[in-house]
């Protein structure tokens, strides 16, 4: 797997070169192993891409197994739906997982290495 | 600029087609809502308990205030439209107010209709429609003791069972000989009231009012035709309604007994729409809101812009919603030519149940004290699904056809709140009836959403239904013809039917062609049309992995931590010394923590990592396994028995026709898993008779059964017929299993399937019709060139590092 070029705005260390957008298969997903356990990254039906710890929030099931479908996510163990884009539960289920930044610069991501808040 | 669509009537009906419209077309209009009554959308069916003190407004409101303001609505609450201008298109409010509408939808509802006896005009006589008459019923009841509700319908049964609640003592004044004429025959309607009376309910049968005495100070009694009187404080009339098409009416629109529509829910002025108890269609008025929330789908679909679904009328029951008093009616019962009752009475218990049946469908049903299975007397009856297999256990109830799961507990309405209906998520009947209540649920999908009930293995569905029909009271929506998910307004069957006429071979064709709401689908629909256009074209249509669920993604079992389980295909449950060597070397090779022997005569390897699955599998390919696919909604497995090569009984070589089988069908994809095994005397020791297609041999050949289950819910197979030869036994299963691939819904099982379409049409396809069964068999031995090819093999040699982690960095 080929890590993109660091550019000057990702030169910090906050950004975690991760691979390209073409590494993930689209309404799919890939994991990072990062410090602070798997991330998930998703890439939807439109190329948008989230990234959200790889536990769902009601039995920690991993979400990178599950479908996607527009901003969501479904948990492959009892199918709970996740919003990709804020990590909550879709009512009427409830709970939260932690979601990480990603930054897409030309083909090449970076994933923020510590959950956004 | 949005079209503007207006509502007249803040009623169940109107806001129904709102709702839709959020869902289906949520940037298409720019809507206003007119309302007379002074409050949001509330839940008109739950006045009764509103009245009885049951439930509070809060607990029956349906959207708030808020939720129109949350969704752009402009609301004009208490405000009545008085005038239409078709011409200039705009309406006119008794307060003033003048709107423009672009669409109209009027859903006004019904006035109760008041008999015009002297006296009808006093203060203290009331009918029973909104929460304004339940508020003035509440009045009464604290300042007096006496009421009299004239008429002995639904309605008024359940306005006086309120009124008793209170501590009122009422009297039901009916017309007829007997109580709930439509829905109930004399014996039913006898037997209500009976238990009426038993709790205090007085009863005038055949009386006729004629005057209500009184004056300003107050009513005093009713009197009779024959002279006769009754006390009263308070009279309730609830005699019936009429439909409220007034307003349509003075704008000139065609009207007969209500307004006028089309199957497109258009009146004669297509930019005007109608729906709910306002609306004639094809001459009927319907008075229960299961029927005018199918009115509501097909009129959002036409306001959409999708125009496909149309209103073909509705078939409808009824329930009462009086505490404790179990009755269900539905369809036509009165005595006919042709129609044939089928009885059961037990005074004792007090419990009757008529089946009416017509050439072999049941046309209509009254309950009385055991209503369990009129849900499913419903269903059979709107299907026409043939009863002629099991007629003879026709009033014994679903129970009696295999459905042991949960025999016991037939008769929900009797349970305990805290009873378990739910036993996968631990849901208890109170929960479950406190959602329906209180979040307004109205379908299965709803209840499963809002308590997870018959969420999980779906065996209390059942439950649930009836839980729903009891708490709803009247019909609730029900199974057909309803659409396969939030992202279409399609049912599956329509779905199917138009990837095949259409001839539609990707996702992407389907959901530009037939209007999906969503992009991409969800999880929901997504393995259902993969699964259909895979079946109907298996050359053309490419097989989506995105759209299946992880264990057919990735060729193994998800668990709960999250790894994988494997499990190689072993033939017939047939193995040897050195296949079993192989797989002990790849569970030490892979440091496999658990190796176990499965119910379905295989070895499975719990515990193996995603990134170990491509190494696991090609260890395996190597010493000659393929998948044995038990993660797909696909050919399982085929258990068998020693057969006549070592058993003393044995009669045929069973063990060599299951391998046979096995070969032959392995691979397939059908539209739930499909289980085989193959008992070589019948003493079925494969447990054949609990297959989905099972074979016993006898001493003539074979017999083959099918539709059995040994899941949540057991159900015995149905004998399909008896063969001579293995060669026989293998077209019919090519055959049976080819037109369950065929025609039965994604997700559905053998044993539901052929509970719905009936065994004598599975005989007629694969038994009688000898054409019909070698072509379908040939058409799946088409389909088989592309599935027989083992995925692990494919897999793992071409998987592009795709089961590692995009990057480590921990
Ligand atoms: C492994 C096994 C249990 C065992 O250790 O013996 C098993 C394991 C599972 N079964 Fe089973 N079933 C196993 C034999 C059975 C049998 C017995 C049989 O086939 O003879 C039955 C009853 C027969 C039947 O299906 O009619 C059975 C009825 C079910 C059901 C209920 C199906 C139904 O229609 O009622 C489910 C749930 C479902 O499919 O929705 C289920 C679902 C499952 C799942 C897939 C649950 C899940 O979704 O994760 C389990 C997967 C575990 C895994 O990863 O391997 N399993 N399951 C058996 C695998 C047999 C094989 O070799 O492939
Ligand atoms: C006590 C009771 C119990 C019932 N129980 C059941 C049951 O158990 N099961 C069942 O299926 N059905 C039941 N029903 C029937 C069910 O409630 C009705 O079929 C359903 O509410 C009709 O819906 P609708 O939208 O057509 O009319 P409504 O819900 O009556 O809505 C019409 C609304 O339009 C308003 N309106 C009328 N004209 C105008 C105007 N010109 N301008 C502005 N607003 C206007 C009215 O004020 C009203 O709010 C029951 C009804 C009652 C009264
Ligand atoms: S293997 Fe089957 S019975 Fe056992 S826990 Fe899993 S689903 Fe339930
Ligand atoms: S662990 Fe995700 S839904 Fe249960």
């Amino acid at each position: 797997m080929t890590a993109a070029q660091p550019q000057a705005a990702t030169q910090t260390p906050d950004w975690l070169p991760v691979g390209r957008l073409g590494d993930i298969p689209r309404l799919g997903s890939r994991v990072v192993e990062t410090a602070h356990g798997p991330v998930a990254i998703f890439r939807n039906g439109v190329d948008e891409v989230f990234a959200l710890l790889d536990r769902c929030p009601h039995k920690g099931g991993p979400l990178s197994e599950g479908m996607v479908h527009g901003r969501l996510v479904t948990c492959p163990l009892h199918a709970w739906n996740i919003h990709l884009d804020k990590g909550e539960a879709k009512a009427p289920d409830h709970g939260c997982v932690p979601r990480f930044e990603v930054k897409q610069e030309g083909d090449a991501l970076y994933l923020n290495r510590e959950p956004a808040s | 600029m949005k079209e503007k669509l207006i509502l007249v009537g803040n009623g169940m009906a109107g806001m129904k087609v709102i709702e839709e419209l959020q869902t289906i077309a949520p940037e298409k209009y720019d809507i206003t809502v007119f309302g007379a009554e002074p409050y949001g959308n509330y839940n008109r069916i739950m006045l009764s308990p509103l009245l009885a003190g049951e439930k509070s407004l809060d607990d029956i409101m349906l959207n708030g205030d808020d939720w129109y303001t949350e969704h752009g609505i402009t609301f004009h609450k208490g405000k009545e439209i008085i005038e239409v201008d078709r011409i200039g298109k705009r309406v006119f409010a008794a307060d003033g107010t003048v709107e423009h509408y672009d669409r109209l939808l009027l859903g006004t509802g019904s006035h109760p209709v008041v008999i015009p006896v002297p006296g009808h005009d006093l203060a203290d006589v009331v009918s029973y429609r909104d929460v304004k008459d339940v508020d003035s019923m509440l009045e009464a009841s604290r300042k007096h003791k006496k009421a009299v509700v004239i008429g002995g319908g639904l309605l008024g049964l359940e306005a006086a069972y309120g009124l008793m609640q209170q501590g009122m003592d009422v009297t039901v004044v009916h017309l007829m000989p007997w109580l709930m004429e439509r829905q109930l025959d004399e014996t039913a309607g006898k037997y209500l009231q009976q238990s009426l009376e038993a709790r205090g309910m007085h009863f005038r049968m055949e009386a006729q009012t004629s005057e209500i005495v009184g004056d300003d100070n107050g009513i005093e009694r009713v009197r009779f035709r024959d002279g006769t009187e009754e006390e009263a404080d308070l009279v309730v009339m609830a005699v019936g309604i009429k439909p409220n098409k007034e307003l349509a009416e003075k704008a000139g629109l065609y009207c007969e007994r209500g307004v006028v529509v089309s199957d497109t829910m258009q009146t004669f002025d297509p930019s005007i729409y109608a729906v709910g108890e306002c609306v004639q269609h094809r001459g009927t008025c319907y008075g229960l809101v299961a029927p005018l929330f199918e009115q509501a789908r097909v009129c959002a679909n036409h306001l959409a812009g999708y125009g496909f679904r149309l209103y073909a009328g509705s078939v409808t029951s009824t329930k009462l919603k009086v505490t404790g008093v179990d009755l269900f009616s539905a369809g036509t019962f009165q005595d006919e030519d042709g129609v044939e009752n089928v009885l059961y009475q037990d005074p004792a218990t007090g419990v009757y149940k008529k089946l009416c049946v017509k050439d072999n469908r049941i046309v209509g049903t009254v309950l009385y004290g055991d209503t369990g299975d009129g849900t499913w007397y419903f269903q059979l009856m709107r299907d026409a699904t043939s009863v002629a297999d099991f007629r003879d256990s026709l009033l014994f109830g679903q129970a009696h056809l295999g459905d042991s799961g949960h025999g016991g507990v037939s008769q929900v309405s009797n349970l305990a709140d805290d009873a378990q209906i739910c036993d996968c998520n631990g849901v208890c009947k109170g929960e479950i009836v406190q959602a329906i209540a209180k979040e307004g649920l109205f379908t299965l999908d709803d209840v499963k959403s809002h308590t997870k009930a018959a969420a999980s293995c779906g065996s209390c569905s059942g439950l649930v239904e009836q839980l729903l029909a009891a708490t709803m009271g009247g019909d609730y929506e029900a199974g057909k013809g309803k659409p396969m998910c939030g992202c279409t307004e399609m049912s599956h069957d329509q779905v199917r039917q138009a990837i095949r006429e259409g001839r539609l071979t990707s996702l992407r064709h389907v959901f530009d062609n037939l209007g999906w709401n969503t992009d991409d689908g969800c999880d929901k629909c997504r393995p259902a049309l993969n699964y259909y256009l895979i079946s109907t074209w298996p050359d053309q249509a490419e097989d989506d992995t995105q759209a299946r669920f992880v264990n057919e993604r990735m060729h193994a079992n998800i668990q709960k931590d999250g790894t994988f389980s494997v499990v190689p295909r072993i033939w017939g449950g047939v193995t040897t010394p050195q296949q079993l060597r192989s797989i002990a070397e790849v569970a030490e090779k892979y440091e496999v923590p658990t190796v176990k022997i499965t119910g379905g005569q295989r070895i499975d390897l719990l515990g193996v990592k995603k990134e170990q699955l491509p190494g696991v599998w090609g260890d395996l390919s190597d010493a000659g396994f393929v998948s044995g696919h038990a993660y797909g909604k696909a050919l399982r497995t085929v258990k068998t028995c020693v057969g006549s090569e070592w058993c003393r009984f044995g009669v045929q070589d069973s063990t060599t026709c299951g391998i046979e089988l096995e070969e032959m069908t392995w691979g397939t994809w059908t539209p739930h898993k499909f289980k085989m095994a193959v008992s070589g005397c019948p003493r079925n020791c494969a447990e054949a008779s609990i297959k989905d297609f099972g074979v016993v041999a006898i001493e003539s050949g074979w017999e083959l059964h099918v539709g059995g289950n040994g899941g949540v819910k057991v159900r015995a197979t149905d004998v399909l017929c008896r063969v001579e030869t293995t060669d026989e036994v293998k077209e019919y299963c090519a055959a049976f299993l080819q037109l369950y691939r065929e025609e039965a819904r994604y997700l559905e099982r053998t044993a539901p399937w052929i509970e719905r379409v009936g065994l004598s049409y599975l005989k007629e396809r694969v038994v009688e019709d000898d054409d019909g069964r070698r072509a379908l068999a040939e058409r799946f031995h088409a389909s088989q060139k592309q599935a027989q090819e083992d995925p692990w093999k494919f897999y793992s040699k071409n998987h592009d590092d795709k089961f590692e982690p995009l990057r480590r960095a921990s």
